[in-house]
């Protein structure tokens, strides 16, 4: 029991991470129809961000403040300078994009920062929490919490505001949105600066956890957008939802068969979501009338 | 209120609308009328700025705005109610209602929302719902709601009576004659030529991407060539 406990909490930990960064690609997709897979290169920056600053004396909370915005403006940038000239690009093309600029973020990284693995300390101490016989590390809580909280900010922002609404409208329909005033260009650069935030906070909370280094981002793109796909891309629930079943899935094979295949579930799961249902767990068949 | 000229527009290497020159007057309901392919939903796209053109220009209120972006022109106060409706369909009806203001901040965002309600009373009754679904003449009624919501000086209506019952079609044409009073200046585009020169002021026929035809609509209705042509009456 204690066992399954500490799987179930690791998983879930892990699981959050995945979950945010899979709500990172949801933004994303659902503004502008590109799937970015420099999503992993906002977690890196967060983590490295906050190591070299405070490092240089600033206090962690502002340390993180910094990488939460160094992140956002990389985003922008990233939105303005490589996505929006290519407006009209096929689908296709804008993934290439992203993915460039994801290599080309690794390579700055590498040369700002170094290529060494790095860590960060444990929010509130190194001294695990007993929950029925699992222990526990309290960054966990920080972990989950912090994702909590995210998630919570995301859906009241995208149900409860007319920006955030204007947002859905833009996913839901591009022209129409155009048609009564929605400047959509606007709207796109808000989903990259929020996926950038969303991902560098994912990162700052891991970090003292995992560890990071400038080349995390890679792994951890691919995992949320195995997360993506579970849940079913451009669905934020199932973004969260696939986050947390892949960390669980990770954690339990990991330790009921062997950690040696930890990281190749997460492109199990893929294959499977692929072949068996495309749409993924939460995605939306077609079925608005004519 | 509206004058376009010289209008030109391509879809690549294809020239949809190649010189189209017409007027609005304020008051006015103008139907704009044609066969498939004519050019008219590329003319009402370029009218919102969501359809690049390629020469001439447009004037609202004798000021240029065909080099402004679509939600400068919705300020100005030209909305659409698109064809094929383009409701945002995961939204709900109040939602959908609700961004179609979404360029204003005023206090009476509610009591417009509540004459769209009077107008469409079914409306109403689904309002939690969502748009998607909705029936495809509720649909209809939702878009032009939605479009009304943005305080139009000038309402372009693309295809209303598209794929309607002609129960709905009636109660929407009756909606739109309804608007005049409201001093809401109407650029209708229609298939259902006899219907839309019917309630409309003036017409214009369009063809191939020019004004083939212009006059009063009684007078296109009567007309012989009008109506062999695009009227299906002989």
């Amino acid at each position: 029991m204690a066992e399954f406990l500490q799987f179930l909490i690791s998983g879930l930990t892990v699981g959050a991470v995945y979950a945010l960064v899979a709500l990172g690609f949801t933004l994303i997709y659902n503004a502008s129809g590109v799937v970015n897979f420099a999503q992993g290169e906002f977690v890196m920056l967060g983590g490295m961000v906050t190591v070299f600053v405070s490092a240089a004396g600033v206090p962690l909370p502002l340390a993180a403040l910094i990488a939460v915005c160094v992140a956002v403006v990389i985003g922008l940038l990233l939105h303005r300078f490589a996505i929006e000239p290519a407006r009209g690009a096929s689908a296709v093309t804008l993934i290439i994009i992203t993915i460039g600029a994801s290599i080309l973020l690794r390579g700055i990284a590498q040369i700002v920062f170094d290529k060494q693995f790095h860590k960060l300390p444990s929010f509130s101490g190194d001294t695990p929490v007993d929950i029925f016989g699992a222990a526990v590390q309290p960054q966990s809580f920080w972990v989950l919490g912090g994702a909590a909280v995210v998630v919570l900010g995301l859906y009241a922002f995208l149900e409860r505001t007319v920006l955030g609404k204007a947002v859905l409208a833009t996913a839901a329909n591009r022209l129409a949105a155009r048609l009564v005033g929605i400047n959509t260009t606007t709207i796109m650069a808000l989903a990259f600066g929020g996926s950038a935030a969303i991902g560098a906070i994912a990162g700052i909370l891991v970090t003292p956890i995992t560890l990071t280094s400038y080349d995390v981002g890679t792994l951890l793109a691919l995992k949320g957008f195995a997360a993506a796909m579970l849940g079913g891309m451009g669905n934020p629930l199932g973004a969260v939802v696939g986050g947390l079943l892949i960390g669980l899935l990770e954690a339990f094979g990991a330790g009921y068969l062997s950690s040696t295949y930890k990281d190749a579930f997460a492109f199990l799961v893929i294959l499977v979501v692929l072949f068996a249902a495309p749409q993924g767990l939460f995605g939306r068949r077609a079925v608005e009338r004519v | 209120m509206l004058e376009i000229k010289g209008l030109r527009s391509a879809y690549g290497r294809i020239e949809v609308l190649k010189g189209v020159t017409l007027h609005v007057e304020t008051g006015e309901v103008v139907a704009l009328v044609g066969s498939n392919g004519a050019g008219k939903t590329t003319l009402l796209r370029a009218l919102s700025g969501v359809q690049p053109i390629t020469g001439g220009e447009i004037l609202f209120n004798g000021e240029p705005i065909h080099r402004l972006p679509p939600h400068r022109r919705v300020d100005r106060g030209i909305t659409q109610s698109p064809e094929g409706r383009q409701v945002f369909g995961p939204l709900t009806v109040e939602d959908n209602l609700r961004l179609g203001a979404y360029r204003r901040s005023d206090k009476d965002i509610g009591s417009d929302r509540d004459r769209v309600f009077t107008m469409f009373p079914i409306l109403a009754e689904k309002r939690h719902l969502l748009a998607g679904g909705l029936s495809g003449g509720q649909q209809q009624m939702l878009a032009i709601g939605r479009a009304l919501m943005g305080r139009p000086k000038l309402l372009l209506l693309d295809e209303p009576s598209l794929g309607l019952s002609p129960l709905l079609v009636d109660q929407i044409l009756d909606a739109i004659v309804s608007l005049r009073k409201d001093g809401i200046t109407v650029l209708l585009v229609e298939q259902n030529a006899s219907a839309a020169l019917a309630i409309a002021d003036r017409g214009y026929v369009l063809e191939t991407g020019k004004v083939a035809y212009t006059g009063a609509g009684s007078a296109l209705l009567a007309d012989p060539q009008v109506k062999a042509a695009y009227l299906g009456i002989e």
